[in-house]
């Protein structure tokens, strides 16, 4: 199977061209064909030589897949699903919002995590995503040029893949990448500490955290992820670095009715988040099947906002978007492919 | 113990033992205390530059001499091959003892599968007290790791769940198919699950399914 070039970093392609003993220079004309300019086929690379070319093609292609289905809601959000090469899917999710059109990619097939609240938990764990199948959900989108944001909050958790989400940041905000500033990123975690560390040391995108509940106990019981990284250490961590415009940290808190949307709660984040340069963005939740939990009403959610703004925390509430078509957050799942597809086996 | 500025101890690995094909336990001297079910973090290796360790329940009890773990090696992993190919008198490289997944001393049950069963014999050995009922869920009859342990002991209830051969006093089928078919699971205890994210999953499903409030569910993935 030929390899896929779409994902390579410089020093990456630098590599392959040495080790085809071609020029050094022909590894940034190659990251220019990948990812500034739109073309099919490694043959269409029309300023390296036909050797290099030729070369090239024997062991590589370029790797983009386009999109196999595309669902839409009536709020225009639109659900990619791209293939891979074995048989699985991956979901991408395109959010336009009047002058903003945010992509949200996935970094795994399924997920280990868990998450009481996820539907991408449920479908378990497939398999990583290559740097290459991250960059592709971008660069194949049908709407790649009106693209101004991109979230790493689709299926799979990130830093479970971070050589993946920082190669493909690093892709993605490089001269000789995309050229994209890391402001327009935004990378979701529910907390992995020690990658989060090399995320923080070596990237300038934006970080989010599943914050979800400032209690442990209540955090353990939503999130099995707790109990190796409690959103204590968590905090403490990020307080060794530091966050402006330029590079923020945000928590995302689905809102869940009963459970973590009283006052205390209010009173317990305020505590925990103190001194700490943030937002929250509240989120609505989404009920998934045989849930034991509901989602706050949206005149509580308000209520909730404004006690902590009154904290002195800048706190949003995240409209929902593309719901009817299970692309709202935490929605995105191809189990039913999967089963289908052991189905057809 | 002291650990370097990434975080890592160096330990002689002083027992290996393959229990079954590609699984091992390694015992190396305890030199720090601990919880039972808490986890260390191994690596090959003394500094994370390239590699981040990776995380394994101690299977030992916290006042036993010797630590113990428990590994399978994926083949196309990182460091379980590695690890497989150290032997006895080899340094291997830990992290302090971390982690929440700790024993309530009160009736509860213990489900895993695989190697998930090593945080639960940590806490036997180490002295837990109240009724507990252990579910093991493995493939073939070899696999019930620890089993002797866990066998004869006044206060377990010790069920067996065997995918793929029949044994004698074993219950022939997933695990998760033997708590489809259990009768009135109790509502007010804690049940503390262990292993791979899958059956984590569809077993915290199953309970909460019939009637287990979530809250009760404590879940350790091995990710
Ligand atoms: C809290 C915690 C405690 C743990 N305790 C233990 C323990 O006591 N004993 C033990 O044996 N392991 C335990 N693990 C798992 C362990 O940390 C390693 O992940 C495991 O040993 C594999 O490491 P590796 O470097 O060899 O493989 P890796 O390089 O990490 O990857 C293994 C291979 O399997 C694939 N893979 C990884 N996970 C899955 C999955 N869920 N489904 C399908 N494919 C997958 C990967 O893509 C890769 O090909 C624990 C994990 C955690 C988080
Ligand atoms: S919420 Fe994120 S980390 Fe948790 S299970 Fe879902 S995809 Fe994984």
């Amino acid at each position: 199977m030929k390899q896929e070039l779409l994902g390579k970093t410089l020093k990456e392609l630098q590599e392959i061209v040495g080790e085809l003993g071609l020029p050094k220079f022909t590894a940034k004309q190659i990251a220019d064909w990948l990812y500034k300019k739109d073309i099919q086929s490694i043959d269409e690379m029309s300023n390296l030589s036909k050797k290099a070319r030729q070369l090239l093609n024997e062991q590589f292609e370029i790797g983009y897949v386009a999109p196999v289905k595309v669902q839409t809601s009536v709020d225009g959000t639109k659900k990619y699903l791209y293939p891979t090469a074995t048989d699985k899917f991956i979901e991408a999710a395109y959010i336009p919002d009047k002058d903003r059109a945010t992509l949200c990619v996935s970094s795994q097939i399924g997920c280990k995590m868990g998450c009481l609240f996820c539907m991408t938990a449920k479908q378990g764990f497939q398999g990583q995503l290559s740097t290459g199948q991250i960059i592709n959900q971008i660069k194949s989108l049908p709407e790649f040029e009106k693209l101004t944001n991109i979230v790493y909050m689709g299926m799979g958790e990130p830093f479970d893949n971070i050589e993946g989400v920082m190669k493909s940041t690093e892709i993605l905000t490089s001269d000789y990448g995309f050229g994209w500033s890391p402001k327009r990123i935004t990378v979701s975690t529910i907390g992995i500490i020690p990658a989060m560390r090399t995320f923080l040391a070596n990237s300038k995108c934006h970080l989010a955290i599943s914050l979800h509940t400032p209690f442990d106990e209540e955090r353990k019981e939503i999130m099995p992820i707790q109990n190796v990284y409690p959103i204590s250490e968590i905090i403490d961590e990020l307080r060794s670095y530091e966050f402006t415009q330029h590079r923020r940290v945000s928590f995302e808190y689905i809102m869940f009715k009963g459970i973590n949307d009283s006052s205390k709660h209010v009173k317990e984040l305020a505590r925990l988040l103190n001194g700490l340069n943030c937002r929250i963005n509240l989120i609505r939740f989404h009920p998934i099947p045989g849930t034991p939990l509901e989602g706050t009403s949206i005149e509580k959610m308000e209520q909730f906002r404004d006690q902590l703004i009154s904290k002195g925390i800048m706190t949003t509430i995240r409209k929902s978007r593309g719901e009817d078509i299970f692309a709202a957050c935490g929605l995105l799942s191809t189990k039913e492919l999967l089963k289908k597809q052991e189905g057809d086996h | 113990m002291d650990y370097n500025i990434d975080g890592l101890a160096p330990v002689v690995i002083t027992n290996k033992i393959e229990i079954t094909e590609r699984v091992f336990i390694y015992q190396f001297k305890r030199a720090f205390n601990f919880e039972a079910g808490q986890v260390i973090g191994i690596s090959v290796f003394d500094n994370t530059d390239e590699k981040m360790p990776r995380m394994y329940s101690i299977a030992s009890g916290n006042n036993d001499e010797l630590v113990s773990i428990l590994f399978n090696v994926k083949e196309t992993g990182w460091l379980t091959p590695l690890l497989a190919k150290k032997e006895v008198g080899d340094t291997i490289y830990i992290t302090a003892p971390s982690g929440n997944f700790l024993d309530n001393n009160e009736s509860a049950f213990w489900i895993a599968t695989g190697t998930g069963i090593a945080p639960f014999h940590s806490m036997l050995q180490s002295g837990s007290s109240g009724q507990k009922t252990l579910i093991h869920g493995a493939r073939k009859l070899d696999s019930f790791y620890f089993e002797d342990s866990f066998l004869n002991v006044n206060h377990l209830s010790y069920i067996r769940c065997c995918s793929q051969e029949e044994g004698n006093s074993i219950y022939f089928g997933r695990l998760t198919q033997y708590l489809k078919e259990y009768n009135n699971l109790p509502h007010d205890q804690k049940y503390y699950l262990c292993g791979v994210p899958e059956m984590v999953v569809e077993v915290r499903d199953i309970l909460i399914d019939k009637g287990v409030p979530y809250q009760q569910i404590v879940a350790e993935i091995y990710f």
